[in-house]
Parts: C-alpha cells; structure tokens; sequence
C-alpha cells in the first residue's frame, strides 16, 4: 500500500438528500426517499476510500453528490478550500477539472458516435489546455498509459471489447489529471480476469500520478483489494467507517458482520 | 449413485458458419442429489451448454453432435413438442434476470400455477393451495399470491422464479447465474435456499456461475470451461484446492481473496496459447 497521509483532500460534512419517488399501483402516490441521511466522509490524499452498500444503499448518490453531479439538499463538500457545494458556473468548471469520474457500463458511458480520440481528448478542449498538437500527444500518451495504442485513435467504442473500453473510460476520466477520481462500480460488468486488470492498472496509475480514489462497489472482496478505508452505507446512512483491515477483522455493526459473512465463498466471523 | 443427466461430446456451432464452433466435445455427468457448475468466463460456452439441455438454443445456433441422455433417454433429437413434456415438469430452470423473466401483468401466484395447471391437470381450491404451499417453502407469505412482479424486492421476485421452477417437483434444476444480479446478503439466502431444496427434493442441479465463491458454497462437482472447451472437472475440493489445468489455475488468481493475502494476477492470454491450451 502507498504511504497515504492522514492530510484530507476531500471532506464531506452532513450531506443530505431527498427524492421524490412515484409509487403505489401505477404511480399515482408519492413517497419521500432519503437516499443521503446526514452523511460525512473524508479522503485521505492518495488513498482510496471505498463506499460500500447494497442497491439503494445511496452509494451512487453519493458519488453523484460529491462531484456535484446532482445538487444537495444540505451539506458542504470541501475540496482545497472551497465548499462545491456553494460554486456554480465557472467556478464549478474550473474544480471539476481536478475531480473526475469513472463509470460503471464502458457500454453506455461512451458516446458511440465519438472516436477515441474525442473521447479522451474532449475535457482537454473544453478546459482549453495546451494547443491542439499538444492535446492529441497528451491523449496518445494516456492511451498508451492504459494499455491502449496509437492505432486506436480513430476508432469508435463499438470496435473494442468491454476491458478496453473501461481503459477508454479511465483515459478519459485521467487526462486533465485530476487530483480525485470517483469510481462508481468499475469492474462490476467485468469478468473476473479483466476485473484483475483492471484493478492492478487502478493502483498503478494511483502511485505514478498522486491520485486519491472514492471507490463506489457492492463487491466486498474487490474493496479489500484496492481500498484503504471503507464507509458502509445502508439506507442512505454510513453505519461504520474506518481502515479496511480493521473492519474486516472486526466488524463493530451487525449489519457490516451480515454484510461481510455473506461473501460467497467465505467462512463466517464469529458474531 | 443415479445417474440423471449425461452429456456426450456436445458441440455446438453458429448455423450460418459450422466451422466456427462455440462449444466443442463437451461430455459430463449429473447425480440426482447433487451440484454440478459449469464456471467460465462470458463467451466460455457455459450458458449454451445449459440451454442445449432444454433445446432453448437459438435458431442461430445448431447442435453438430452429441448425446444429451436425460434419465437414460437421449432427448438430443427431441422436437419442441416432446420436450415439453419435460420442461417444467421434469427439468426445472431458473434465469439470471428475475425482473424480465417474470410476466408483468399476471400475479405471481397465477405465474406459478400455470405450470402445475398444465402438466398436472390441477385447480380450484386443490391448485391455489399448492402455490400457497410453494411460496412458503421459498420463504415468501402465501397472500402474497396476488401480487403483481413490481410489488416485489429482487430477492423475493427470484423465490417466486424458484418456486415456479420446483412447482412440478422436477428431477433436475438448471439454475443459469441465477444470483447475479442480486445484493450479497440476498444472494446468500438464495444460494442457502436452493441449496436446501436440491436436498429436501433430491433434484440434481446444474448450476452456471462465473464466481468461485459461489462454486465454494454450493458445488459438488465442477466443470470449467475456456472458449467452448472443458478444461477441468473433478469435485469441489479438488478443482478449487488442487486445479490441474493452468487456465483453473490462472482463473482462481484473478479471484480476489477476502483476506487480502495473495497478489491479483490477471490472465495471460497469449501464453496460454501458445503454451498450453491449442
């Protein structure tokens, strides 16, 4: 593991968020869900905090929420020494730049009209970084980062497979080199053999580029792969927080021992 | 020892090009009482293999060659009109997808009946009294019987797919990763579940998975399969705690373990091609 300091890169403090969702026989009802209940998580610089919980735990949301993807209901987000939540505009635009994320489907996560270089050459242009000459070199040498070739550049997303396609979407995602990187569910469409690739790429691309990772899964044994600290989430709130190793030693929560003894394959802790 | 299911040198191509073949001289066997997986990666052949037994292959596709002796019966040949008779009644199946296999605008419990009515003959008070007894042994309240599928978690949707699926009391359960799709803590009470049932029922269960943990919990025998091949087979212990075959070996590292203790090492491809497998 990386020497990770205790200095925090992201702090999040009291989030909270409310949809509105139709329900009852053919939706005519309302019902309020409260996917984010009074959370707070923090980053340490160059780790990797997993988010862990099960379908509509509020995991995804709070990736969303975090990178201001979606708006909070209250809360703050502190990111060097701004609150995102309180930016907009052009402000906004200028952090997301440090702040990027990588998706779960590389099916649906990449524009099918798009070449490769598009893709991942997109955020340099919109960020307006470097001339065009330098942006198409800056994206050769991503590629190549990621396990891709030169050659790809003018392909389109349908011609790879879905591996390759999930280095497009980190390509993508760590061009403009960003500071944190949202991983929201990387390897679940993986099988287990590009899932290990994928992983290892992750970890070495965190090293080599400084990067700090919050990393959405429902997958228990991946997350003691590849995180440092865990937050388990349930119900839109975060029962127990802490080092990786020491929570799955001994878990504090029964619903995190639940959580952990029902890994498949796994002999149960002791209660 | 009953021998239920035999499949011998299956192979199975796409119709529009016999050369190119998707599963190749696939052959094992099944007991009554007994788990056998079928583990792959996608596009390992694990799922045709599976549907081929059912003859639920796609018009696309075509079986070359091979036996698939059901009960000492060799069904390959089948037409959709014989196997009929078996689907549902003597081979039960359970899909990945609970939320699409389910029919949206009739109530589970007319689902689950449907099959008991057709193969059996039964209804009335003698047929709605059995689909009460089938939700309770999958763990779901018999009122629930007149619920729509959208009125239900994705655990509960798929007891009801199991229910339907054991509802003839059928000799052979074919589960295709049949917890995929499901969180963790549900997926261990499905697995406990099916598990139970294969036992109480004496049902021989083909299960596909690509996951070894899964394999772990529930797998008597297992059978790997690498692009159309069977690689490896032998029982539970021997394949996960002794694998023979490099690509089982290659396969199990890529796994992560729960303890965090041995490297991840993704597979390489091009040297078990030129080395080892042809």
């Amino acid at each position: 593991m990386n020497p990770t300091s205790d200095q925090h890169i992201l702090i999040a403090c009291g989030l909270n968020k409310t949809y509105t969702q139709r329900s009852g026989r053919f939706g005519f009802g309302n019902s309020k869900v409260k996917a984010l209940d009074d959370v707070s998580v923090s980053l340490r610089a160059g780790s990797t905090l997993a988010v862990v919980g099960e379908s509509g735990s509020g995991k995804s949301t709070l990736a969303r929420c975090l990178l201001q993807l979606q708006p909070l209901d209250s809360g703050e987000v502190m990111f060097q020494g701004n609150n995102l939540a309180k930016l907009s505009g052009h402000a906004l635009r200028q952090e997301r730049r440090h702040l990027q994320m990588i998706f779960q489907d590389p099916f649906a996560s990449l524009n099918p009209r798009m070449k490769v270089r598009d893709i991942v050459g997109e955020g340099l242009l919109i960020h307006e970084i470097g001339s065009p000459k330098e942006q198409l070199d800056q994206v050769v040498r991503m590629l190549e980062r990621v396990g891709l070739k030169t050659a790809d550049l003018n392909k389109y997303p349908h011609e790879f497979s879905g591996g390759q396609r999930q280095r497009i979407g980190i390509a993508r995602a760590l061009v403009l080199e960003p500071k944190v990187v949202v991983c929201d569910e990387p390897v679940s469409a993986l099988d287990v053999s590009i899932q290990a690739q994928i992983l290892l790429l992750l970890k070495s691309l965190q090293q080599e580029m400084a990067l700090s990772y919050i990393f959405i899964s429902h997958d228990l044994r991946v997350v003691r792969h590849i995180a440092d600290d865990i937050a388990v989430m349930h119900k839109g709130k975060i029962v127990e927080q802490g080092r990786v190793t020491e929570i799955y030693a001994a878990p504090a929560q029964d619903y995190t021992r639940n959580l952990l003894n029902s890994i498949p394959g796994r002999k149960p802790l002791a209660a | 020892m009953t021998e239920l299911l035999r499949i011998e040198n299956l192979t199975i191509s796409s119709a529009s090009a016999p050369e190119q073949l998707l599963v190749k001289n696939v052959s094992f066997a099944l007991e009554r009482g007994k788990t056998t997986c079928i583990v792959g990666e996608s596009g390992s052949g694990k799922s045709l293999t599976a549907l081929s037994v059912m003859g639920l292959l796609s018009d696309q596709l075509q079986r070359q060659a091979g036996r698939i002796v059901f009960q000492g019966t060799d069904i390959a040949g089948w037409n959709n009109q014989q196997l009929r008779n078996i689907r549902g009644k003597q081979i039960g199946m359970i899909f990945q997808e609970p939320m699409t296999s389910l029919n949206p605008v009739l109530t589970v419990g007319y689902q689950i009946g449907e099959g008991l009515a057709v193969h059996l003959g039964l209804k009335g008070a003698v047929l709605k009294a059995r689909v009460a007894s089938l939700l309770q042994q999958v763990g779901i309240p018999p009122e629930r019987a007149n619920s729509y599928p959208d009125e239900l978690s994705g655990g509960q949707r798929q007891r009801v797919m199991i229910a339907m699926s054991i509802a003839c009391e059928p000799a052979m359960l074919i589960a295709d990763e049949p917890t995929t799709a499901l969180d963790v803590t549900v997926q261990a009470q499905i697995l406990r579940l099916l598990d139970d049932l294969k036992t109480r029922m004496h049902m021989g269960m083909l299960f596909i998975t690509h996951d070894f943990g899964v394999v772990a919990d529930i797998a008597d025998n297992v059978v790997v399969m690498f692009r159309g091949e069977i690689v490896e087979s032998g029982s539970v212990n021997e394949v996960l705690n002794n694998p023979q075959h490099p690509y089982t070996r290659a396969l199990l590292d890529c796994v992560p373990d729960v303890e965090g203790s041995k490297p991840l090492k993704p597979i390489d491809y091009a040297w078990l091609k030129t080395g080892v497998v042809a």
